[in-house]
């Protein structure tokens, strides 16, 4: 450090700069003393947290975007509304997000629907309600007390609305997308974004064969309470209540079973219920 | 372009030294990601990536690595190299860092990147540290391949997503293997290619360590 800069300036081989001498005198060590342990150590942590945090920074605005698009592009997706051309940013253009109050079912007009995080509200104990053991059908812990929907309008009448959904399937926790129509009481899709289940198993909740079944189903009764049911097997078409039922996957008992499960809470009374009523009784 | 010894650096470890049907490393990793073959590829390119790169480095510090503490800075190393293939990839191929999930993250702890880090780099100068590295990747993309390859068709009947053996869901022929998607298949495959390359390259077979002694009646006395 008491190196003039004309020193530091020389450098280069016939004189060597105070640094340089530094630098090889660290370097003549011998490994295994505790010093050059030291310094080896230190420097090599401030260069490897130098190379990882500047990766994370200069790459997280890319990622972000990514996972913003990502997750557009699954509402476009369940809505329908993705065109031939797959331009997620146009399609998502028809959608109008909302965040809503679920204990009330009112819209919480003072929160801004493209900052709100709903998965980040749901583990902070300020922003979301435990749910206790009977109620926690789903399996999820804690419920955020906001959740963001998507209307999709065709001029002034609500064509769709998406709702997300998650909960427990056999290995993990399915995120998705729940679409009904603007009568709130059919579905018109069911997408999962993010899951864990076994592959060609319970991963076949991603087989649009499967999806496709979703479509035209009623998922409440006149009373409004949610029957919809995933069941084991195939429905049987001819017998009543056909309307309300869709098929179980395959060698997937337990996923269906958290299909089934996490559909039944998000359209309950602790999930959209009272959002939804709320809804249907003011369109009709 | 390279010499003879360079060259043997790079096949060796294909099929006479392969890092996963010999060494038997990296097993973990061929299990989990072989489901489809496009994410075996990508995990792959990833490895022997991280691989080159950790050799190398590590290979330029090898004369100022203190050995009370070179596993520890081969570690850190190898775990800030997978950090930035890790966030590379969720921001060039996100589709596919999803599929990969927390696999990406967990080459830290794949044994051939440490293996050879060890074994070769701190040895080796960095040029045939770099070759050992990409040999050794190829080692293992290679028997990735095969196991994705088997698994893909014979699971879902398609091969990188398009459609081989029309599935009998789908209202063809096929009935599709549900064993072949899950993790037991991968062992029954790497297991019967350890059989197939011991049968052509006998030299590989190790001799039994332990034999009992077969000791005859009339010696008991």
């Amino acid at each position: 450090m008491s190196d003039s800069p004309q020193e530091q300036a020389k450098g280069g081989a016939p004189n060597p700069s105070g640094w340089r001498r530094r630098l090889d005198a660290v370097l003549e060590l011998p490994n295994d003393s505790p010093q050059k342990t030291l310094i080896v150590a230190v420097t090599l942590c401030l260069v490897c947290s130098v190379v990882v945090s500047s990766a994370a920074v200069l790459l997280r605005p890319l990622q972000l975007e990514n996972a913003a698009l990502d997750r557009k592009r699954n509402i476009v997706e369940v809505a329908g509304l993705l065109g031939s051309d797959g331009d997620v940013e146009a399609a998502f253009e028809r959608v109008e997000p909302r965040v809503v109050d679920l204990e009330s079912g009112e819209f919480a007009e003072d929160m801004d629907p493209a900052r709100y995080d709903q998965r980040k509200s749901s583990k902070d104990p300020e922003r979301s309600i435990a749910l206790s053991r009977d109620e926690d059908i789903a399996g999820i812990g804690r419920r955020a007390r906001y959740s963001t929907v998507y209307f999709v309008r065709d001029g002034d009448a609500i064509r769709q609305v998406i709702l997300p959904v998650h909960g427990y399937g056999l290995w993990s926790t399915l995120y998705g997308f729940l679409s009904l129509k603007g009568d709130f009481r059919t579905v018109s899709g069911l997408k999962f974004y993010e899951h864990a289940e076994t592959p060609g198993l319970g991963g076949e909740v991603d087989n649009p064969a499967w999806r496709g079944k979703w479509d035209g189903k009623i998922a409440f009764d006149e009373s409004g309470s949610a029957i919809i049911e995933v069941v084991k097997g195939v429905v049987d078409e001819t017998r009543s209540g056909a309307e309300h039922r869709v098929d179980g996957l395959a060698g997937a008992t337990l996923t269906t079973r958290g299909v089934d499960n996490l559909l039944k809470f998000w359209l309950g009374e602790n999930g959209f219920g009272p959002f939804l009523a709320r809804m249907r009784e003011k369109e009709a | 372009m390279l010499d003879r010894e360079q060259r043997k650096v790079i096949l060796d470890p294909l099929v006479d030294n392969n890092p996963i049907t010999l060494q038997i490393l990296g097993i973990c990793s061929a299990l989990a990601v072989t489901t489809t073959l496009a994410a075996s590829l990508i995990m792959c390119l990833a490895l022997t990536g991280v691989v080159a790169a950790s050799n190398v480095s590590i290979s330029m510090i090898r004369h100022h690595v203190p050995s009370s503490i070179r596993i520890i800075v081969q570690m850190t190393i190898i775990a800030s190299l997978v950090i930035v293939v890790d966030q590379l990839l969720k921001a060039y191929a996100f589709d596919i860092a999803k599929r990969l999930s927390v696999f990406v993250g967990l080459i830290i702890t794949n044994c051939i990147v440490l293996g050879r880090a060890e074994a070769f780099a701190m040895k080796n100068p960095p040029w045939m540290s770099f070759l050992d590295g990409i040999g050794n990747g190829l080692g293992y993309s290679l028997v990735l391949i095969v196991v994705g390859t088997c698994r893909e068709l014979l699971g879902s009947g398609t091969l990188l997503g398009y459609e081989i053996l029309k599935p009998v869901t789908e209202g063809g022929w096929y009935y599709t293997n549900g064993m072949m998607l899950l993790p037991p298949s991968a062992f029954f495959i790497i297991g019967l290619l350890i059989w197939g390359v011991r049968a052509w390259k006998s030299e590989q077979v190790e001799k039994p360590e332990y034999q009992i002694h077969q000791v005859h009646r009339t010696e008991v006395i």
